[in-house]
């Protein structure tokens, strides 16, 4: 058993409850004095400065969605003035405007300090040399576990994603021991080593840390049996902080630790917003409570989840969340990159004579996300020259890769091929096997 | 002087050719002139045949994507470098083929090849200019 914040980590329940008031109270005030956006929605729901009494109190508040962020692009939810904003992220803005995330000097130091908690719960040490092979950039991911890692006080080797041969040349030589990166790369990396002659066994690799997108208890098997490695599951998204909100313990592997004296989880019903017990599955939503640059109130994840504050054999005393399957709304996560099927339709719809019938199938082929766009031929479309019909297809695709940054395949298929249902048309086959 | 194709658009997985050809004989419409052009997902079947309208109809009642386009019937001499003297006329009028395919009947003496151009009426005109016949679509649906 190994913590990196022992006090913290096993605090009781009694004792972090009291602490999540008293920061939940401070976070309130602070967004009520410095958040336009706050005072006024706080106004309308008629919360006056001081009635929060109890953790109980946090349902009266209103939730904060993704929209409200982009309407208050780029700085409009910051309650830290400029001079005190150290660190800048945005989430990739696919469906508009990108949603911008600003940290303190005190928001970089508690993020790192949940980073290096959620190595040390996925076993890893001081001593440890850590491959990073998330992206580096405005995403969260690379950074956030670059910061952990070094206070943690193991090696980091700031690899960033792609270029996979000689990801796999410094994991050989310079004997990594951990790897962090998206669980498809983690698959796409041991296919390329066996290319490579490079067997995963004689690397020394004990642990991989993998996220930013949903995997399967399936494809952990997999990961374990072709990397030769405990793969462990983490959570994050850029809104609340970035990597490390939650993860699971190595001891147990059952359900991910939310680090409950940073945020204050809830389960609501998605339709309702009515608050669920513990147990149940609904949609995931978090109160930062130690956030100086953007702190959220009741923030929707959209991420589908449970939570639970049973005891874990692993001694930590923070409740835990089962694995995400899936969202609330139609966002596909493709690669890594966030796509919501209304934006393939609007592309869609800008070419003349494409008709709303389209059907987006996903797969995992070796062990990459795959994206087929498929378009149904009427005869506004139809052409008797191949040439027509092949460069429309690589228009569609062409407009797609630049628009959301995904590469698809653009099928053509006969009308009437693509099932009509009688309520809400089924646009999406994701044969991606996650549960 | 122009000649009404069909072009059909055939999903490439089994059995769809084979659909279409038995819907246009039990509608007793008789091929007389094919084409097949495909790729790894669809193919385009152009046809010539004998009842246009009728083989559109129950091509489109049965949910295919059909499609009619003009193309140009050519006598060619029935002899070496007959197809080159055409090509080069037309190449001279900087005339683009889109595709041509053969007929499957001989024409007298002559053979018949289909093409498409992407100028329709200026090829037309070339040919004839280059002393070379253009069939009539009636004379061609009748074979």
């Amino acid at each position: 058993m190994s913590y990196h914040n022992e006090e913290f980590e096993t605090l009781p329940r009694q004792a972090l409850e009291a602490l999540q008031l008293k920061r939940l109270q401070a976070t309130v005030a602070r967004v009520q004095a410095s958040v336009p956006f706050y005072r006024q929605s706080f106004e309308r729901a008629g919360i006056i400065s001081g009635c929060i009494k109890s953790l109980d109190d946090l349902r009266r508040l209103p939730f904060t969605v993704k929209q409200d962020m982009r309407d208050s692009y780029p700085y409009g939810l910051f309650a830290a003035p400029m001079d005190d904003i150290v660190r800048i992220h945005a989430s990739s803005g696919t469906t508009g405007k990108p949603t911008v995330v600003g940290y303190t000097r005190k928001d970089i130091e508690i993020w790192s300090e949940l980073m290096a908690r959620s190595f040390a719960a996925a076993g890893v040490h001081k001593g440890d040399i850590i491959h990073n092979a998330y992206g580096y950039g405005l995403f969260t991911g690379g950074l956030g576990a670059h910061y952990g890692a070094e206070r943690l006080g193991a090696s980091v080797i700031p690899m960033s994603g792609g270029n996979t041969k000689k990801q796999i040349m410094i994991m050989k030589d310079f004997g990594s021991t951990v790897l962090t990166c998206t669980p498809s790369y983690s698959l796409f990396m041991a296919e390329a080593a066996r290319e490579e002659g490079v067997d995963f066994r004689q690397l020394k690799l004990h642990v991989g840390i993998f996220g930013a997108e949903p995997w399967s208890e399936s494809m952990r098997a997999e990961i374990e049996q072709k990397l030769n490695l405990c793969a462990i599951d983490i959570y994050g998204l850029s809104e609340i902080m970035g990597p490390g909100v939650a993860i699971e313990c190595r001891e147990a592997k059952k359900g991910l630790h939310i680090w409950e004296d940073h945020f204050i989880p809830e389960i609501i019903n998605p339709e309702t917003g009515e608050v669920l017990p513990e147990g149940e599955r609904g949609e995931l939503v978090i109160t930062t409570i130690t956030k100086e640059g953007i702190p959220l109130i009741r923030y929707r994840t959209r991420d589908i989840t449970s939570l639970t504050y049973e005891p874990c054999s692993c001694g930590r005393t923070h409740a835990r969340l089962s694995r995400m399957t899936g969202r609330s709304d139609d966002m596909l996560i493709i690669r890594g990159v966030n796509v919501f099927p209304s934006q393939i339709e609007s592309i869609l719809m800008r070419i003349e004579g494409v008709e709303p019938h389209y059907l987006l199938i996903i797969d995992r082929k070796d062990n990459l996300d795959t994206l087929e766009v498929q378009v149904e031929v009427d005869e506004q479309l139809f052409s008797d020259e191949i040439k027509v019909l092949q460069a429309l297809s690589h228009r569609i695709e062409k407009e797609i890769k630049d628009l959301l940054g995904v590469t698809c395949k653009v099928r053509l298929v006969e009308p009437q091929t693509i099932a009509r249902s009688e309520g809400k048309a089924k646009r999406v086959i994701d044969n991606r096997l996650i549960s | 002087m122009k000649v009404e194709q069909i072009s059909i658009f055939i999903e490439n997985k089994s059995g769809r050719l084979a659909e279409v050809t038995r819907i246009l004989g039990e509608a007793g419409v008789n091929i007389r002139a094919l084409s097949l052009a495909d790729t790894s997902d669809f193919g385009i079947l152009r046809l010539i045949v004998n009842e246009r309208e009728k083989a559109k109809q129950v091509l489109k009642d049965r949910g295919f994507t059909v499609s009619k386009t003009e193309v140009v019937a050519v006598e060619v001499p029935d002899r070496p470098g007959g197809l080159s003297q055409i090509l080069q006329s037309l190449d001279r009028e900087s005339i683009n083929v889109e595709y041509m395919y053969a007929f499957v009947e001989r024409c007298g003496e002559n053979a018949v090849i289909i093409f498409r151009f992407d100028e329709t009426e200026k090829a037309i005109t070339a040919l004839i200019n280059n002393g070379f016949t253009v069939l009539e679509g009636e004379r061609l649906y009748a074979m």
